[in-house]
């Protein structure tokens, strides 16, 4: 008969994430105040093939869509797996958080999170290649994320010279 | 023990409805220990209750009550006092001039409580008990029923009735009384504590009279009992308790009060519904699922968002991959197979909840379409699956003999494409403006451009051009659009830039209309297309939300007239006037709240707080304006849709009396569903208007099968 009375008002999946900005302006206490006000979200761990239009169609249903903003590799212009989708009203953001977050498109399960609100320039990678970090030093190979992760090529031969190393 | 047990509005009982038994349990052996707690406790209660029904929360009263009925079981409370305010409820039906819905509710209070404590209440009075019975089964023959079929998400009644509620709750509480009130499915653990519990001394209900009915009350509306399995359907196991047993009505209560207090958290309400307790007698796996449908496809609404009903079954199916997913195929071959007789707004429903659903499993169940194939709900289900794909994937997936179900390549249909179609007029400026576009002309140099564009709706001889010019729309927009095809994006920057220019182009009514007819000759293959470009068309008033709703009755749209498309954009196009609305009555709100604020602070007027006040009074009085206006667009907006509803199928039904044919055709179902559905999808926003609509619209004269959807949403709120 356990009654965990903190637990009835749970609504976990709506919180805010670790992740923090590290480009952002402002300190941490101003970015958290965005982040829980925010009616904006990132996604990540998309396609390089998914389209605007079928973030609309999934994000759509959790209400009206404002804007997206599809991530783009700095060098190449072109997708690299995440975006931007930004509501009129912060409920509808929640809903997506609940009910869109780790579900799939594409066949590939999505992420997302609160996001401070989109700037120019936050539109693209950060990672040294041009797309985003996490795709510089991947190790799998992902047909969908441009293959096997930038540099992983690089880490792999120092892995091999570590191993030999030991010899 | 009252900070955990007082009237907070965090009071458990009201958070966890279907855990009941245990704090009642909790409050009855405190009540043995300590007889003013007991009392105390009631009290606060009772306050409670009042203060419920006072503010229209029908369903924390109804709790409330059933929490306290529960109390006579644990000896806290009396059972005579329990009867006496049972009395009281049913004595509402008695009460003149009151609508039907409040007399309903409190009947539903009583009879919704018997499960709990009826063998109690029978056991110390029941002579009265049978008296009450009796009265309600009175009522119960005389309410009327107009608004059955309203509600009702299959029409046929076979293989399940689609009963109404309290029909439905009637019958089962005779089978109880019939069984002697042996009720074998409430957990009760208050059972194990009788020995000190029947040593307690209880207390008495003080009398309730039932506030009285205001103008203002809004009770909860009717409802239809969705039944999707029997006991034929479940082969192994446990047997399905019948559709007219209290087992049946305490399990999906139960079920439906998990959901309630879990539909934020997936995960958790998942598990929960798979560890509810004695899911061991029963095939819980087809509760679960019939008691989701239902509230999907419930009438007038879902109680929760759409979408959270498709990953909590996506979720149920993680935590029982060998069991589930069987008893949701099931389900979806059945519902498949009954369509022709499901009303058309769970259609769309169903349709939304598939694609989703098939996309979410990687189309691994799109099978079930195949099996004896509904074309028209197979091409809109592949066309929802495409939006979340791609065309190329859907070609992929779908058998080759069923090729020509998959939808059409989403490509943009260019008029001035080549130069074979260099004999069309206005040809010449397309290119020339297609080029201006290209090389950042302005808004001034493309207006000069377009001027050279013929009107043929002009006599030779006006060289205004100012009229509304048809070819200068086509030739600006068609251009426009082509250049921007790529994305939505693309697309959208493109209206914004040249919003001047539109706005020129679409200054009346007809102009706003042929924009609409332009971005759907264009799009005609890409409807998700199309929705968005209107969309985006209204929030930057280009057009207004009449002129779509026009748009889409007009006879160059009757071809589309049935696809689903066409009425997510209606009611998305609803929503976005009823917004808007609701966004400038909250700002005159605030404003006045301000003013009230404002004028209170003043201490010793000084003359720049009279430069403010006034500032704000100017506001308001502007903003004031501004919500008469909206109000008096979105009336007009029903009234245009209504008005259309009307034309089309009073057409429809004096053309086939004349020619003596049935008038029941499936145009016609879906047609005068879909007016069903306008009522049902903004009912709140309608009701302003039932004056309007009974004098003008919805008279005697009407053909009475139109009036019938009319009255039908009357008895709603009766």
């Amino acid at each position: 008969m356990s009654i965990k009375l903190n637990a009835l008002f749970s609504d976990s999946y709506v919180d805010v994430s670790q992740y923090r900005d590290q480009h952002f302006k402002g300190n941490r206490y101003e970015q958290e105040k965005l982040l829980k006000q925010a009616n904006t979200l990132y996604v990540g761990n998309l396609s390089f093939y998914t389209t605007e239009e079928q973030v609309y169609e999934l994000f759509s249903k959790s209400g009206d869509v404002k804007r997206i903003i599809i991530g783009l590799d700095k060098v190449k212009k072109t997708a690299c797996g995440f975006c931007f989708v930004e509501y009129y009203t912060r409920t509808d953001a929640e809903n997506a958080m609940r009910f869109v977050n780790g579900t799939r498109l594409d066949d590939r399960i999505i992420r997302t999170d609160w996001d401070a609100g989109f700037k120019e320039g936050r539109q693209y990678g950060r990672g040294k290649s041009g797309g985003q970090v996490r795709d510089e030093y991947r190790q799998d190979y992902d047909p969908a994320r441009g293959g096997y992760g930038k540099d992983s090529i690089g880490w792999q031969v120092i892995g091999i010279v570590a191993f030999k190393g030991n010899f | 023990s009252q900070t955990v047990y007082g009237p907070s509005p965090h009071h458990p009982a009201r958070l966890l409805p279907e855990k009941l038994t245990v704090y009642t349990t909790l409050v009855g052996l405190l009540n043995a220990r300590n007889y003013n707690f007991g009392g105390e406790f009631v009290e606060a209660m009772i306050r409670q209750l009042k203060e419920t029904l006072k503010a229209n929360l029908y369903t924390e009263a109804l709790y409330l009550v059933r929490f306290l009925c529960d109390l006579v079981n644990c000896h806290v409370i009396a059972a005579p006092s329990m009867v006496a305010m049972f009395e009281n409820f049913v004595s509402v039906t008695q009460e003149e001039d009151v609508p039907q819905v409040r007399s309903d509710w409190f009947v539903y209070v009583v009879l919704s409580s018997l499960p709990w404590v009826g063998k109690e209440l029978y056991e110390k009075k029941d002579v009265e008990m049978d008296r009450l019975l009796n009265q309600i089964d009175g009522y119960l023959k005389r309410r009327l029923k107009t608004h059955v079929p309203m509600l009702q998400v299959w029409t046929a009644e076979k293989p399940h009735p689609q009963e109404e509620y309290l029909d439905c709750l009637w019958a089962q509480i005779q089978k109880l009384k019939k069984d002697r009130w042996q009720e074998r499915h409430i957990l009760r653990p208050y059972i194990a504590f009788d020995s000190v519990l029947c040593e307690a001394l209880q207390h008495n209900l003080p009398p309730f009279t039932p506030p009285a009915h205001m103008p203002d009350c809004q009770y909860p509306m009717p409802r239809v009992i969705f039944r999707m399995f029997d006991y034929t359907d479940a082969p192994e196991g446990p047997v399905m308790p019948g559709s007219h047993s209290v087992e049946r009505f305490v399990i999906e209560d139960n079920l439906h009060n998990i959901i309630k207090s879990h539909w934020k958290e997936r995960k958790t309400c998942a598990a929960q519904l798979l560890s509810y307790p004695g899911k061991n007698k029963i095939p819980l796996n087809y509760h679960i699922v019939e008691v989701i449908f239902g509230e999907l496809f419930q009438l007038p609404c879902p109680p929760h968002i759409d979408v959270m009903y498709t990953t909590l079954l996506i979720e149920l199916c993680k935590l029982q991959p060998g069991s589930l997913p069987q008893v949701l195929a099931q389900a979806t071959e059945m519902m498949y197979m009954r369509l022709d007789t499901m009303n058309t707004t769970c259609i769309d429903r169903l349709l939304n909840w598939f694609s989703h659903h098939l996309n979410q499993l990687s189309f691994t169940q799109l099978f079930i379409l195949f099996n004896k194939p509904k074309p028209k709900f197979v091409k809109e289900v592949l066309e929802k699956c495409m939006r979340l794909s791609y065309h190329q994937r859907i070609v992929d997936i779908v058998p080759p003999t069923f090729s020509a179900l998959i939808p059409a390549d989403p490509i943009f249909f260019y008029k001035y494409q080549d130069e074979a179609n260099s004999a069309l007029p206005g040809y010449a400026v397309a290119i020339t403006v297609g080029n201006a576009i290209k090389n950042r002309a302005s808004n001034e140099e493309i207006l000069t451009v377009l001027k050279d564009v013929p009107n043929p709706n002009q006599e030779d001889d006006d060289d205004e051009g100012e009229g509304f010019n048809p070819l200068k729309i086509e030739v600006f927009l068609q251009t426009l659009l082509h250049l921007a095809a790529k994305s939505f994006s693309h697309s959208f920057s493109a209206l914004a830039k040249f919003h001047e220019i539109l706005k020129v182009l679409t200054d009346c009514d007809e102009g706003k209309l042929h924009i609409l007819r332009v971005v759907y000759e264009v799009w005609r293959n890409h409807p998700q297309m199309i929705s968005v470009l209107v969309d985006k068309l209204i929030r930057t008033q280009i057009v207004d939300c009449a002129a779509v709703a026009n748009w889409l009755f007009s006879p160059n749209m009757a071809h589309e007239f049935t696809r689903f498309y066409v009425w997510e954009i209606l009611h998305s196009t609803i929503r976005k006037m009823n917004k808007h609305v609701q966004k400038i009555q909250k700002e005159l709100e605030e404003a006045k709240d301000k003013l009230e604020r404002q004028q209170h602070k003043k201490v010793g007027s000084r003359s720049n707080s009279e430069d403010e006040d006034g500032q704000l009074e100017e506001q308001i009085e502007r903003l004031q304006e501004k919500v008469e206006s909206a109000q008096s667009e979105q009336k007009n907006l029903f009234l245009v849709i209504f008005q259309r509803f009307i034309m089309m199928l009073t057409e429809h039904l004096v053309r086939c009396e004349t020619g003596s044919v049935d008038f029941s055709t499936p145009w016609y179902k879906n047609c005068i569903e879909r007016l069903q559905q306008i009522f049902l999808m903004h009912h709140v926003t309608i009701q302003q208007y039932m004056g309007t609509l009974e004098n003008l619209l919805f008279t005697a004269e009407l053909d009475h099968h139109i009036l019938a959807v009319y009255q039908q949403f009357c008895a709603l709120q009766l």
